[in-house]
């Protein structure tokens, strides 16, 4: 094959790029990935800001990343390893806190402490939302059909769909039907009365999105966190070894062993398309690569509105990419200490240090904090979710010293006025005072310090509006709406141009579904 | 913070316990054993007294004008026609009729109740209780509570409390004292011989403890870890939840749930009570039509068991506790239910099994076979359904 030919060009080395990459070089295909940053990772990426000090510049966690990616691509072999992150506490304004453990008994212990009824209604809310996750995992694991096509693989679809919902009883049709319809406040205050706990429980519901715990929608996100539950042990929840940049090197190194080409610099301009259909790429520095088959791993406003000419697509479908909603409404707060912070709550070194810490200490906390980022301020007490990566995986930091993740919401993309250097100290000064009420010594501890608005989210990791999830987890952009209804089975109009990421079903969080589907429906095409 | 709930007897049984083994249960560490194999304490049960911790059983107080409206709502029993002083036990249902939980009632005065359970039960308590004059409360971690099982347990009692125990009958109470403690003493137990459960203010706890060891000292008595206690159940035909039956709310398939009658607990429904209990409609309905299902016990034939072994030339093994793993269980050759616990009976001396059969292979006499695993080979060793329960001594109602 000459050079610059390939079966397949995927464009960027994010996590589901490079996923799709792995799987089609599997399948045989000669596979190039094209990565505008020196350095792959896309929003799963940890970097050296400070030396010494490893920041998970991004994304922080890893939950749902699917367990038969990790097998397909013998991400082990490459290095993949999940550590625990066992517990969550919520640090409460009157010097006590709220822990959940990764005991049973452990934790309906703690919430007994604080409320014998919230206790028991914990139990059994964690039973009804895992059997409801259970209920609805089969639809969410296939390709959505289209439910206005004729077409033989979008009936089968709808069928199974229809034969699954006939399926389930009707107590649990209820209950998923009254779940996407709901906010996670309604359905938290259903069941519990302990602010703190229902403040870090809603917070689920509103990570990634521009909704309030109040916004009808959010109590479908806090069930999607319960997916992974149903893996029980087999999930892969936790802090990756050497950060979510673990696991894209891991995945990378999969692809080079499979003989994916990765190319790094190597911005796209253009989409070659030839006799309406897509046949290559062309970089910003003037190459130009031949393929059959292109695969965009970006967010789908760059896939759809930028790498493509608008003439090359029906304009209903261009008219439903500009509209999906992709605000950015989170940012992060990444920190370089010389020792650890201490907490008023639990003082010392302890098991709080080794988990989540979520400044949530009620549901109106937050939804006040999205009241701010309504009217396009950054909340002024925003929620924070911290983990202190240095103290699960000791090569994070030199030794005795500890990086800080803090993940901020809310944070608007479109700030009154917009972003700039000053309004970005502002946004880190408020998360530092933030925890500052709760560990004391945070300020000393500080030897380095890098704050992220979604203005940086998109500038760095290059996702359009600084969303998280490439777009909102809003129920009018998941499953066959996602990103555009009649091309959720990540296809597009262009014959020949894939779509397979975040913005894509199944949405975002480091699962590489969106990925993995992608590539297994170019490879169903080719048959 | 991070460290389970410990008894208030804890003091003394860490101490007594050689093998450390520590087993949780609802949220505390208990002592899996005393001695280093079983016997001991087994025998205790059934020759003299054994001591046992029983503290993390749930405990709450029903007060209140509609505490026995609220209790006969519950539970399938007729609880309005209880005497003050009585003890029923109970399974109670969802209104498919599928258990819950079982666990005793007793009747500690006319508009006063203690409920026990194994799973908490604040939540369904007060989701029944809705527009009641009637008030929940758990004591779980205020009541201290302990078993004392074994023929010997009344004369001991009887050396240790203010008043004789003499006429206290199967499953009734009394108020006494106990080396000046304040107690109740049930005629109640988990082993299927004489015994007695003793209930106490939790900051009292070691001054029960010694005292009842004093009093024992001369007749036997033995500190008793659940472990011994767990083959002790299962000769005396009781079964225990999420080993031999699962909750309802914990099923994540309608195969895992039963209901009472299911569980030989028939006699426990009382369908000629008046008015509304939960699971009413749906056990009347399994009352006309018969039941599906039904726990057993299912003996093995010894003989059988010995040439399954003697084929490869061993005699038999079986471990010397009981074991909660599920074993097939056949009907020529079909698999027609599963045994939920088996255990070597030391007093028997056979292989016993508490066994979900289907109908119509759970008449007593039929004659079945059940899984075991001869040297790495999973074999089918005849055996019988026999009614429960296995061991019932005639001194245990007397």
């Amino acid at each position: 094959m000459a050079a610059n030919q390939y079966d397949a060009i995927v464009i960027g080395a994010g996590h589901n790029g490079l996923i799709a990459a792995s799987y089609l070089a599997r399948a045989g295909k000669k596979v190039v990935i094209l990565e505008r940053r020196e350095i792959v990772g896309g929003a799963a990426m940890t970097e050296e800001i400070f030396p010494g000090y490893r920041f998970t510049e991004f994304s922080y966690v890893v939950s749902l990343l699917r367990p038969e990616i990790i097998r397909d691509l013998e991400l082990p072999k490459h290095g993949l390893k999940i550590l625990p992150l066992p517990s969550t506490v919520t640090p409460m304004d009157n010097g006590d806190y709220l822990g959940s453990w990764d005991d049973h008994d452990l934790t309906r212990q703690e919430v007994y402490r604080h409320s014998p009824k919230d206790a028991e209604a914990y139990d059994e809310y964690s039973r009804v939302m895992a059997r409801a996750a259970k209920a609805i995992k089969p639809i969410i694991s296939m390709v959505p059909p289209d439910p206005s096509s004729l077409s033989p693989r979008d009936l089968l679809g709808m069928l199974k769909i229809g034969k699954y919902a006939r399926s389930l009883s009707e107590k649990e049709l209820y209950r998923i039907a009254k779940l996407v319809t709901q906010s996670s406040a309604d359905l938290l205050d259903e069941w519990f009365e302990f602010d703190p706990l229902k403040g870090t429980k809603s917070a689920s519901g509103i990570i990634g999105t521009f909704l309030g715990p109040r916004s009808p929608g959010t109590a479908y996100v806090l069930l999607h966190h319960y997916m992974g539950e149903i893996d029980g042990a087999f999930r892969a929840w936790g802090f990756a070894k050497n950060g979510t940049g673990g696991v894209s090197a891991a995945i990378a190194s999969s692809a080079r062993a499979l003989g994916v080409e990765i190319r790094t610099n190597a911005a796209v301009e253009k989409v070659i398309v030839k006799g309406g259909r897509a046949a290559g790429v062309a970089l910003q520095n003037g190459d130009e690569l031949r393929a059959k088959i292109v695969l965009s791993a970006a967010d789908p406003k760059r896939t759809f509105l930028q790498f493509v000419e608008s003439k090359h697509l029906p304009d209903d479908f261009t008219q439903a990419i500009r509209s999906f909603r992709v605000r950015g409404s989170s940012g992060k707060v990444n920190i370089a200490l010389n020792a650890l912070p201490d907490f008023t709550c639990l003082p010392g070194e302890g098991a709080l240090h080794r988990g989540a810490i979520s400044i949530s200490p009620s549901m109106d906390y937050i939804e006040r904090a999205y009241d701010e980022a309504k009217y396009g301020q950054f909340a002024k007490n925003p929620y924070i979710d911290m983990i202190i990566p240095s103290m699960i995986d000791r090569d994070m930091a030199p030794p005795g010293h500890h990086v800080m993740s803090c993940f901020v919401q809310y944070a608007p993309y479109d700030i009154e006025g917009g972003w700039d250097d000053a309004k970005r100290d502002a946004f880190g000064e408020t998360v530092i005072s933030t925890i500052e009420k709760y560990a004391p010594n945070i300020r000393q501890c500080i030897v380095g310090k890098q704050v992220i608005t979604p203005k940086d989210i998109e500038r760095i990791a290059g996702i359009t509006g600084g969303n998280i999830f490439h777009g909102e987890l809003l129920l009018h952009q998941l499953f066959f709406f996602r990103p555009a209804p009649q091309w959720a089975d990540f296809r597009t109009p262009l014959p020949g141009y894939y779509f397979g990421a975040a913005g894509a079903h199944p949405g975002g969080g480091v699962m590489g579904a969106a990925g993995k589907l992608a590539a297994e429906a170019v490879l169903k095409d080719q048959e | 913070m991070l460290e389970l709930k410990r008894t208030p007897f804890h003091e003394r049984t860490s101490r007594l316990s050689l093998p450390q083994n520590w087993r949780r249960w609802a949220g505390y560490i208990v002592v899996g054993s005393y001695d280093l194999v079983l016997d001991r304490e087994y025998w205790a049960i059934r020759d003299a007294a054994a001591l046992i911790d029983i503290t993390p059983l749930m405990k709450y107080i029903i007060e209140g004008p509609d505490a026995a409206k609220l209790l006969h709502r519950m539970t399938p029993r007729d609880v309005l026609k209880m005497a003050v002083g009585q003890v029923f036990y109970t399974g109670w249902c969802d209104d498919d009729g599928k258990m819950l939980d079982d666990g005793t009632i007793s009747r500690l005065s006319e508009t006063k109740f203690r409920l026990t359970s194994a799973e908490p039960s604040l939540r369904w308590l007060s989701m029944n209780a809705v527009g009641m004059d009637v008030t929940v409360t758990e004591v779980t971690d205020q009541v201290g509570a302990l078993s004392l099982q074994g023929p010997k347990s009344r004369t001991i009692l009887n050396r240790c409390c203010s008043k004789s125990l003499d006429k206290l009958k199967f499953f009734r109470l009394m108020e006494t004292k106990l080396a000046g403690v304040p107690v109740t003493i049930s005629r109640t137990g988990y082993t299927g011989d004489l015994g007695y459960e003793i209930w106490m203010p939790a900051e009292k706890a070691l001054t029960v403890w010694d005292a009842l060891m004093e009093a024992g000292k001369d007749y036997g008595i033995v500190p008793c870890g659940i472990l011994a206690m767990d083959m002790a159940r299962v000769e005396a035909g009781l079964f225990m939840i999420d080993v031999d039956y699962t909750a309802t709310n914990h099923a994540w398939i309608a195969g895992q749930k039963s209901t009472p009658f299911e569980m030989g607990l028939g006699w426990t429904v009382a369908l000629d009570k008046p008015g509304y209990f939960v699971g009413r409609r749906a056990l009347e309905r399994e009352h006309k039509q018969g039941s599906a299902w039904k726990l057993v016990g299912l003996e093995i034939d010894w003989q059988g068991l010995e040439q399954l072994y003697a084929s490869v030339g061993l005699p038999p093994q079986i471990p010397g506790m009981a074991m909660r793993g599920s074993l097939p269980v056949m009907y020529e050759g079909e698999q027609v239910g599963y045994a939920s616990t088996s255990t070597w009976s030391p007093v028997l001396k056979k292989y016993i099994a508490l066994a979900h059969v289907q109908r119509p292979y759970f008449e007593p006499g039929t004659r079945l076979h059940m899984e075991v695993t001869v040297e790495h080979h999973r074999l089918h060793a005849p055996g019988t359904v026999v009614k429960l329960p296995f061991y019932e001594p005639e001194w245990k109602k007397k």
